[in-house]
């Protein structure tokens, strides 16, 4: 095999600390973007977490939303050029807790955006509070006794809840922890993608991902931690395909 | 527009919230669309987020807030209490909006050209300031392009600056994060720059001004307000004049300076508790006495009302 820098990737070392996920899930857009050779009319939007740098690593015209609203942002931009290609990448924190109702009702509406949202349960970006995606009895700054769903509820299973949007046209869950995952993630990216160029709605792909400074762990003991843990309150697999 | 705007080929589409109505603004701004939103009071709180992001970035758009009551969910009558939020920056950051005050629906659509021209001259949001009496009033309206009022020259091709697709050229990235050794104040004193050469843009109407002891100073309904008082008062022998900024910020703070000397009396007039008289005291200082007519909470004075009270003030000795 050969192994090569995607032209969609700027030749640049990232700043993301050691077994985090989000520089794979970089590689793997644009990985994608370049194979499905969309990169010059591709618009994405980063979030505002740790990703927020994310236009110093792609190679393709990048903005930066305020926190949560990438899907209005990317709304905006879809609605007034319909020949791009527009996604938003998204932490746990942007998405699922303040910019909860821009992701519901850019789904409902169906928007043609491909959205990537990265749950690594919880805000890493500002020293690992209490996301709504974090898991049952995991201790952070703002949960340090570990979550209890008397005081914090439960958590949020983000792409099960869109998937009940008729908007929605695909939503998946995938992990970047194993090879056969992150191989699993490549595709649904890819999916994603062609949903939106398909018109069929909006595509949600949700990517578990290791933040093993927020966890408190060594890099590889996170990952191998992602599964059975994590996947056992977040399980695998494609929650909706709608093929119109 | 949600009837006009698809049939004019063009997009029209109604937010979950002002929150997202100005992201979404800002969005198809980010790609060079002359891109507007409107809302009242309660809603343009909401958006104060993305108006500091666009303010940050660099990108034109166009705000209506037809104002209402406030503060909190206030009640749906006119007023001019939004003032301070549209002119000083209700979002957060060093920040200016260009902002324009109609008093007249006829001026609610001129402006709308005037607002896109400043914004891409300046690459910077504009606000329009209405109340809810222009907002509501039914008046005859020409509609065509007021030249008169137009910026010339400005250049609505954005194809050097938006996000249009790497296409044959390096990524561009719109961004108001900056995080560099210095940066960020490089950056606040270049729309410093900006917000200075702005300052051209601002406009104002001066009646009877030129032997007036006396004037009021009115935007929006309250001037259409002071002009009928005007009428009254001249009749009983009183010098008065009516200065009417039609740009709230920048502010026409050098001609009141400049006949500051020649007036005895200056009176805001507001539908507010007084905001713009802030801005009368920050430009004359100590020269002109300077007095406040204002309501509030939706109410409206009458002609008599600001008659009997321009009497007492503008009869006063120093
Ligand atoms: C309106 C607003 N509130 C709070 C913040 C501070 N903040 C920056 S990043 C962040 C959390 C991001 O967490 P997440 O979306 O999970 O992304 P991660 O950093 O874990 O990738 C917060 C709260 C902000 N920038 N803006």
């Amino acid at each position: 095999m050969h192994y090569t820098r995607p032209t969609a990737l700027q030749d640049v070392a990232t700043h993301y600390c050691a077994g985090c996920g989000h520089g794979v899930a970089h590689r793997l857009i644009a990985e994608v973007v370049d194979e499905l050779g969309i990169r010059e009319r591709t618009l994405a939007v980063a979030p505002v977490g740790c990703a927020v740098l994310a236009y110093d690593y792609w190679n393709f015209d990048v903005t930066e939303a305020a926190h949560g609203r990438a899907p209005a942002v990317a709304t905006g931009m879809r609605r007034c050029n319909p020949d791009k290609v527009v996604f938003t990448y998204q932490g746990d924190g942007d998405l699922a807790a303040i910019g909860a109702g821009e992701i519901v009702n850019a789904a409902n509406r169906g928007e043609l955006i491909s959205v990537f949202f990265i749950n690594n349960a919880t805000y890493g970006m500002t020293g690992g509070q209490m996301a709504p995606t974090t898991m049952l009895h995991q201790r952070t700054t703002t949960s340090p006794r570990g979550r209890e769903t008397r005081a914090e509820g439960w958590p949020m299973k983000v792409v099960e809840m869109l998937a009940q949007l008729d908007g929605t046209a695909y939503a998946v869950r995938c992990a970047l922890d194993t090879p056969k995952n992150i191989r699993a993630a490549r595709a649904a990216i890819k999916k994603a993608f062609e949903v939106q160029l398909a018109g069929q709605g909006l595509a949600i792909v949700e990517l578990l991902s290791a933040c093993p400074v927020g966890w408190g762990m060594k890099p590889v003991e996170a990952i191998k931690a992602m599964a059975g843990t994590m996947t056992a309150q977040f399980p695998l697999g494609v929650v909706k395909q709608r093929e119109k | 527009m949600a009837r006009r705007m698809p049939e004019e080929g063009r997009v029209f589409v109604q937010s979950e919230s002002e929150l997202a109505a100005i992201s979404m603004v800002m969005g198809a701004a980010l790609t060079g669309a002359r891109a507007m939103t409107t809302s009242s009071s309660p809603g343009v709180s909401l958006m104060q987020e993305g108006i500091s992001y666009l303010c940050g970035c660099e990108l034109p758009a166009v705000i209506a807030n037809v104002v209402r009551g406030g503060p909190g969910l206030g009640n749906i009558m006119a007023a001019q209490s939004d003032y301070f939020q549209a002119v000083k920056g209700g979002g957060h950051g060093d920040y200016r909006l260009l902002v324009l005050a109609p008093a007249s629906v006829q001026e609610m659509y001129d402006f709308a050209y005037l607002a896109f021209d400043a914004a891409f001259a300046y690459r910077n949001p504009v606000m329009i300031l209405s109340d809810g009496l222009i907002g509501q009033m039914m008046e005859p309206v020409a509609f065509r392009a007021p030249q008169h009022l137009r910026i010339a020259g400005v250049n609505y091709d954005a194809s050097s600056w938006a996000l249009t697709g790497a296409m044959g050229r390096p990524p561009r990235s719109i961004k108001s994060l900056l995080l560099g050794d210095g940066v960020l104040e490089a950056h606040n004193r270049t729309l410093q720059e900006k917000y200075q050469r702005m300052s051209a843009q601002v406009r104002y109407e001066a009646l009877q001004t030129e032997d007036a002891e006396h004037i009021f100073v009115a935007y929006g309904i309250c001037a259409r307000i002071c002009q009928g008082a005007l009428a009254r008062l001249r009749g009983e022998g009183l010098r008065v004049g009516l200065l009417r900024p039609i740009t709230l910020w920048p502010f026409p703070s050098a001609w009141l300076r400049a006949h500051a000397a020649q007036l005895r009396h200056i009176m805001a007039v507001e539908l507010s508790c007084g905001q713009m008289v802030e801005d009368v005291r920050l430009a004359v200082g100590d020269t002109t006495r300077v007095a406040f007519h204002g309501r509030c909470g939706g109410g409206v004075m009458t002609v008599d009302e600001l008659c009997a009270e321009a009497r007492r003030v503008f009869t006063q000795e120093h």
